[in-house]
């Protein structure tokens, strides 16, 4: 079997993230940037399904700018065999990233495709979706468990109140919560190996993938500051601010 | 902890540097630099998450030590480029502001207002197309050493210990660097630094090293306010007359105010909280209109070397060289310390080569290089200005003004230092001291300040901050000194609380740590050890 994974590069998730003073996006400039932490199961995942013998390969994929190849180096030394890094200078949609992903999977003929079931930058939640769409696959979304059994999958999902287990066959569109495994610590000798490695480029135009966007922003803004707390006295003090001042018993 | 039950992988360099600072980039940068023969291989390790997580200044950098590392650094767009521009320097009192002459060593003519941390980006973005290879995310947790008893590398943590020290399911044991020379720059008061110091006795000739805190927050503020390159330093308010230290507000591009308060750490009051006194400064009429309608965009605290020209310890030892604030190369009366950084690593770099080359184990004449070099010059004539400070501020200001005016740096006696430690008053004999209550516009509590600094450290590994007694902070810190980690502390990882028979317990939140130092140091008994956490844990500093 062989596994496509698909990563972004995002602001690291312990980043506090700055909204720009005109309100035109967030504030990227100088900081930390880190892989998706959905997408570090998802290659987590591949390289595990290798390890056990099931999957014969791992390739790694990412639709960005030069910068996001740290992802693909990270990819590479969790244990992907590959990496392969769509450039596009400026970020795309996810409507644009799925077909771009199609493409990828057309020449590389993957027979499963990981990738974690969204970006903490946008949460779009779209991609892997659509990716499934345009490649007429089977999709198990939310996994947080995949075993293989002969030439299908068994997907745990995770859904509102429990958990559904679905079979897909394959090939088919797996996307991963953050239950699906615990991402190994990547060794040193491993990221020292990966900066070595080649990775592979292929431009949007190449793919005949439009990736001009088809949405406006129209702001981002901040949520407003919480007011300070207030301790009271007594629960009698309590119950009395609820009822008077905050109206709310 | 050591390597128990699991083999650790060992790869060698000529070369590893401890630490992603302006000293230990330099150190790595100038070593593929040089002409002639072969690059040596170079390693540089880094405990942040990223070059430049870890570093925090004011900062005003005299370009000096850049332009001798790399001299077309201002062709090469080094994000340094704001000039350093009006200049005040002013004494507070709770309500006034006296301006006071800017005395020579505060000039800041030719300089650039800036950060550290992008300029340590930068550099190591210079350093890596250069040859050198630099891990970040990857601490050295513990010095090597060969049968002869000489460093020989040092090791990265284990990862993925439980708390209780067992090896967790993710288990990753640590690797060996080795290498023919180790270059310690972690930092003022650095975890290896340390041990290879008392290890080898490279203090016996020195003074003891002595520490100030600086605390530090970024600002975006009003347009109408800012002014770039303007740096303002103040003394006196919110600080008593005995208390060294200084406040600063550095104008950076991009309406970025850096605004900080650094605190010797020899103060005496054991109800002192540098952070609040910081809060404080932040109201004084001077300060208050320039913050007004701005908002907090960054936090960070961390200690630098104050004990100067006479607490250098031998820069030296088997197997390696000290560099930078681990060493101890800042200027206190300028309270500049990059330069001095920077140039310390151009030196240790030619001398760390030429015992490579030469086959040597120790480069001793590193400590002969320092001597010759203006490093000297410029550091040995104000070694007795911060220890003047001790018998007051305007004693103080007295004496520097003598030894710059009148003496010029040739006064024939080197005043010492006592360890910080050691200052603390018991509380019993001390005023309390009561802060006003943070108004949340203006003025913060450590928690919401702490999201500002980004820190975080993995939950479930062995707390990095180990007691030697636990029944010492209860004993010693609680009964005599009435907790003063809780006040000293910038990052609210200390905090007392009752046991069941009432007893006052030390309850240590290692998560929120800045890794400033300040607890190893001033921690009155020596009791708290700040140990090397797993890599990439600690803050995520941006433009600090």
């Amino acid at each position: 079997m062989k596994v496509l994974a698909a990563v972004k590069r995002v602001v690291d998730y312990n980043v506090r993230v700055r909204v720009r003073a005109d309100g035109s996006g967030v504030d990227t400039a100088n900081t930390r940037m880190a892989m998706n932490p959905f997408d570090e199961t998802a290659i987590e995942e591949a390289v595990r399904l290798r390890e056990a013998g099931t999957a014969s390969e791992v390739v790694a994929v990412t639709v960005g700018d030069a910068g996001s190849e740290e992802v693909l180096r990270t990819a590479l030394a969790f244990g992907a065999d590959r990496a392969l890094r769509v450039e596009s200078d400026a970020p795309l949609e996810p409507l644009a990233v799925s077909k771009a992903l199609a493409a990828v999977a057309d020449r590389e003929q993957p027979d499963l495709v990981l990738m974690g079931k969204q970006a903490i930058d946008d949460d779009s939640n779209q991609v892997g979706q659509m990716l499934a769409c345009h490649l007429g696959w089977a999709q198990a979304t939310f996994a947080c468990a995949v075993t293989p059994a002969d030439d299908e999958l068994h997907v745990v999902r995770e859904v509102d109140g429990g958990q559904r287990t679905v079979a897909v066959a394959l090939p088919a569109v797996v996307t991963t919560e953050l239950e699906l495994n615990e991402p190994r610590y990547i060794k040193l000798p491993s990221i020292m190996k990966a900066k070595k490695q080649a990775i592979e480029r292929l431009g949007l135009a190449e793919i005949a993938v439009d990736g001009s966007p088809r949405l406006e922003l129209l702001g981002v803004s901040e949520p407003p500051p919480r007011e300070a707390g207030e301790q009271v006295d007594s629960a009698a003090a309590l119950v009395d601010r609820l009822k008077n001042e905050a109206q709310v018993i | 902890m050591g390597s128990e039950g699991a083999e650790r992988e060992a790869l060698g360099y000529d070369v590893v540097v401890v630490g992603g600072g302006p000293a230990g980039l330099a150190t790595a940068l100038h070593l593929v630099q040089q002409d002639g023969g072969e690059a040596p291989s170079v390693c540089v390790l880094e405990k942040g998450a990223s070059i430049g997580a870890h570093l925090l200044s004011g900062a005003v950098v005299d370009p000096r030590g850049l332009d001798e590392l790399l001299p077309d650094w201002r062709q090469r767009q080094a994000p340094v480029w704001v000039p350093a521009g009006q200049e005040v320097f002013r004494y507070l009192t709770g309500r006034r502001a006296w301006t006071l002459p800017t005395p020579p060593q505060m000039d800041s003519h030719g300089h650039y207002v800036g950060s550290l941390g992008e300029l340590g980006q930068w550099l190591a973005e210079v350093a890596e197309a250069a040859g050198v290879e630099i891990y970040p995310g990857f601490p050295a947790a513990e010095v090597l050493y060969d049968d002869a008893g000489s460093v020989c590398g040092v090791a990265t943590p284990d990862r993925g210990r439980q708390a209780d020290g067992s090896p967790g399911p993710a288990f990753e044991p640590g690797v060996e660097i080795r290498a023919r020379q180790t270059v310690l720059a972690e930092g003022a008061h650095g975890s290896l630094t340390q041990a290879v110091i008392g290890r080898f006795g490279l203090r016996r000739e020195a003074q003891p090293q002595i520490y100030g805190l600086g605390i530090k927050e970024l600002w975006e503020v009003a347009p109408e306010r800012h002014d770039p390159g303007r740096v303002e330093h103040t003394v006196g308010w919110p600080l008593d007359t005995f208390t060294y230290g200084g406040g600063f507000c550095y104008h950076l591009d991009e309406r970025r105010v850096a605004v900080g308060l650094v605190v010797g750490l020899d103060y005496e009051n054991p109800y002192l909280s540098p952070f609040e006194e910081l809060q404080r400064l932040k109201t004084h009429p001077a300060i208050r209109p320039l913050l007004e309608g701005g908002r907090r965009v960054g936090y960070g605290a961390r200690v630098l070397p104050e004990g100067g020209w006479q607490s250098l310890p031998q820069l030296s030892f088997p197997g390696g060289v000290l560099v930078g604030d681990a060493a101890g190369f800042v200027d206190v009366p300028r309270i500049k310390g990059i330069h001095t950084a920077v140039k310390s690593g151009l030196l240790a770099a030619e001398a760390v080569q030429a015992a490579l080359t030469e086959g040597q184990g120790e480069a001793a004449d590193l400590g002969q290089r320092v001597e010759q070099s203006w490093l000297r010059a410029e550091l040995r004539p104000v070694r007795n200005i911060r220890p003047a400070f001790r018998w007051g501020l305007l004693p103080g200001l007295a004496y520097a003004a003598a030894e710059t005016y009148l003496l010029r740096g040739r006064a024939p006696w080197t005043l010492g230092h006592e360890p910080d430690h050691r200052q603390l008053k018991p509380a019993a004999r001390c005023r309390p001291i009561t802060y006003p209550k943070p108004d949340g516009r203006l003025t913060f509590d450590r928690t919401t300040s702490l999201f500002l600094a980004n820190t975080n450290h993995e939950e479930g590994q062995p707390c990095h901050l180990v007691l030697d007694d636990p029944e010492i902070p209860t004993r010693v810190n609680w009964a005599i000194y009435h907790g003063p980690e809780t006040r000293y502390c910038p990052a609210a990882v200390y905090d007392y609380e009752p046991d069941a028979q009432g007893q006052q317990r030390l309850r240590i939140e290692a998560i929120n740590c800045l890794h400033c130092k300040a607890c190893e140091i001033k921690d009155p008994a020596q009791n708290i050890r700040w140990t090397v956490p797993q890599g990439g844990d600690g803050p995520g500093y941006q433009g600090m």
